[in-house]
């Protein structure tokens, strides 16, 4: 097998970070690595995965990927679990633990010799957490990588999981503002984007003005957008609010594209809020995107002069990186992963009221040399930071770091 | 024969130790147990974290001082401390608990002031790696140090004094082996401090100072 997929990533970070994914991975080559997550499809978690896989591959390692399989009430149930570990006061009816309890065990089941077999198992989020008790004959190290904002959980639902995650080699965390005291290393790393992913991959100019007209925008006129979910927290009327203060000083038009809303009944109201809120002017252009128009995201985020994400809670913001990704300043929320990222002055602004987003803007748009200037700093910040070969380094020092225990300082030959 | 300088470069890996401050008391007595690793965290694991420059308030413990407690005296204080002056994490502790003492002293509306973000100690776990990369004279440091990657100047600069006996970098401690004496230019590496720099600028820093006295 040829190093293809390594030699596309030299290209973009250099060589000598390459190499030390290379040297990283040496004593940790023929290791067995499981990663089990709760889809193939869709969410932050699965994009990592469909590239972080071929990568440990290429690097000598033995990754495989599982997913588990549930029915409606499952999920119905690790729904609740996502919401309540993030705040919400919600009793989890009994009958739905006790089937999240019985998909496990069914799961438990089928992949039962892969996990026992492999020198580490990765398991994302709270899904397939009781997985680890239901494996005896383990032998290798197990990792819970928790992807959510544990910070203020709903205490119930979170002591009910915690006896399945506390028994775990090691967890893993976005931010240590997220994560809760456990008995056992909490690790902090970020997640990433892909520069590869058709998400980020460079377009063509022509696929560019295919998109400005396809939505019937102006290319003359400055565009501001914010890609995310039709979700209260992502504050959608805010971006709204901002915009219109900001007209007042700036010719401007609005970009406010998401998808998946059609599953989310609450995704569904916020929408129509924002739609309400819109109020036909045609220089607000709200979008429903189906879950796979990466490249249509790709495009609008690079059509855009400054880019939004003016969320009243968030948790890493994926969404931020990608705009600096395309040297695109941002306006975000002062909340979350959106404060390692956006640096008043560098990346872009912080804020924390539609006036404080709708003055960026008008900031940026008549200082053009500035927002160029915080451009190419924010593309330069996440090649150096939020890539995935970063979140693969620091997936492999992790293991060895596991490995030989909690020493502070581990030496590689 | 001086043995050959070996290249190594390093990664960090943080780990929360959940433990968090809500207010100065709090960070004072959480101070006085946490363990060494977090101080050292929180004065030098900020030079290989995403960041960008901000020379005011180098340490974690000042950031926050400013930004969470909003306290500009405190924090001008903390910033002030340099982690290079400290024989050891035991006494640099101990400055910082009494800095803080002396704040709260001072000001007794400090103590109760809530925090806008609590602090949250991190420790972390160093994974050094050889590069492979040997040079046998010191003439080749001309060459080889614009090259070296944030890692491999964060290991040999500020790694390097918690591991040698003078708590000097590994490029003097190698250079001092040669007879010919480069009193000079240890003298000049020496001036450079690492704790008010970038690992980038560092690196520029001491390639000029390499150069200079290549052609002097």
């Amino acid at each position: 097998m040829t190093d293809l997929l390594l030699d596309k990533y030299q290209d973009i970070v250099g060589e000598n970070v390459i190499n030390n994914l290379r040297q990283l991975a040496e004593p940790l080559r023929g290791t067995k690595v499981v990663h089990v997550n709760s889809t193939r499809d869709g969410g932050g978690v699965a994009e990592i995965l469909h590239r972080m896989i071929p990568l440990k591959q290429e690097l000598g390692l033995e990754p495989s990927w599982e997913v588990i399989v549930g029915d409606a009430d499952f999920y119905q149930c690790t729904k609740y679990m996502h919401n309540t570990l993030q705040g919400n006061r919600f009793e989890i009816p009994q009958p739905l633990l006790k089937r999240y309890e019985e998909v496990n065990q069914e799961n438990a089941e089928r992949l039962r010799q892969q996990l026992e077999e492999a020198d580490f198992v990765f398991i994302h989020d709270p899904q397939p957490a009781p997985l680890l008790n239901l494996c005896s004959g383990r032998r290798g190290k197990w990792i819970w990588r928790c992807h959510i904002d544990v910070s203020r959980p709903y205490r119930p639902v979170w002591k009910y999981l915690r006896s399945y995650v506390e028994p775990y080699d090691a967890s893993i965390w976005s931010l240590a503002e997220f994560a809760q005291p456990l008995r056992h290393p909490l690790y902090l790393i970020s997640p990433s984007i892909d520069p590869l992913s058709e998400k980020n991959i460079e377009l063509q100019d022509s696929e560019l003005q295919e998109i400005i007209k396809q939505f019937g925008l102006d290319p003359d006129r400055p565009i501001t957008s914010q890609v995310s979910r039709f979700d209260r927290f992502k504050d959608p009327l805010g971006v709204i609010q901002a915009f219109r203060l900001a007209k007042t000083f700036v010719p401007l038009q609005l970009v406010l594209a998401g998808g998946g809303a059609t599953d989310d009944p609450e995704g569904e109201e916020v929408l129509a809020e924002a739609r309400a809120a819109a109020m036909d002017e045609p220089d607000i252009h709200i979008l429903l995107l189906p879950s796979d128009a990466h490249r249509t995201i790709n495009g609008l985020q690079r059509i855009s002069d400054i880019v939004l994400q003016k969320s009243t809670k968030e948790g890493f913001g994926l969404t931020v990186t990608e705009a600096m990704w395309k040297g695109k300043p941002v306006i975000g929320g002062n909340v979350g992963g959106i404060r390692l990222q956006v640096h008043n002055h560098h990346t872009g602004f912080l804020v924390n009221t539609p006036e404080g987003a709708a003055l960026r803007i008008r900031y940026l748009l008549t200082h053009r040399d500035k927002l160029e200037e915080m451009g190419q700093k924010a593309h330069q910040f996440v090649l150096e930071n939020f890539l995935i070969t970063r979140h693969v380094r620091e997936y492999l020092t992790l293991m060895l770091a596991i490995l030989r225990g909690t020493e502070e300082r581990i030496e590689l030959q | 024969m001086i043995d050959p300088f070996a290249v190594k470069d390093c990664a960090l890996i943080a780990i929360a130790t959940g433990e968090r401050a809500n207010d100065l008391r709090e960070l004072r007595d959480r101070l006085d147990t946490t363990r060494p690793g977090c101080i050292y965290y929180h004065f030098w694991g900020g030079l290989l974290r995403p960041s960008f420059d901000d020379p005011e308030y180098q340490n974690d413990f000042a950031v926050w001082a400013y930004h969470g407690l909003h306290d500009r005296f405190l924090a001008e204080r903390l910033a002030l401390v340099d982690p290079t002056d400290f024989y050891d994490l035991e006494d640099l502790r101990r400055e910082l608990i009494e800095i803080i003492e002396e704040r709260l002293d001072e000001n007794e509306l400090v103590s109760w002031t809530a925090a806008h973000q609590p602090f949250q100690f991190i420790r972390s776990q160093i994974v050094v790696f050889d590069t492979g990369i040997r040079i046998s004279e010191p003439e080749e440091l001309k060459e080889l140090i614009p090259r070296l990657t944030v890692g491999s100047v964060f290991y040999h600069f500020v790694d390097a004094r918690r591991r040698t006996p003078e708590k000097n970098d590994d490029f003097s401690e190698w250079l001092m082996g040669f007879a010919d004496g480069y009193d000079e230019l240890l003298e000049q590496i020496a001036s450079l401090d690492p704790y008010f720099k970038s690992l980038t600028e560092l690196r520029a820093q001491f390639a000029e100072i390499f150069k200079e006295y290549m052609y002097t």
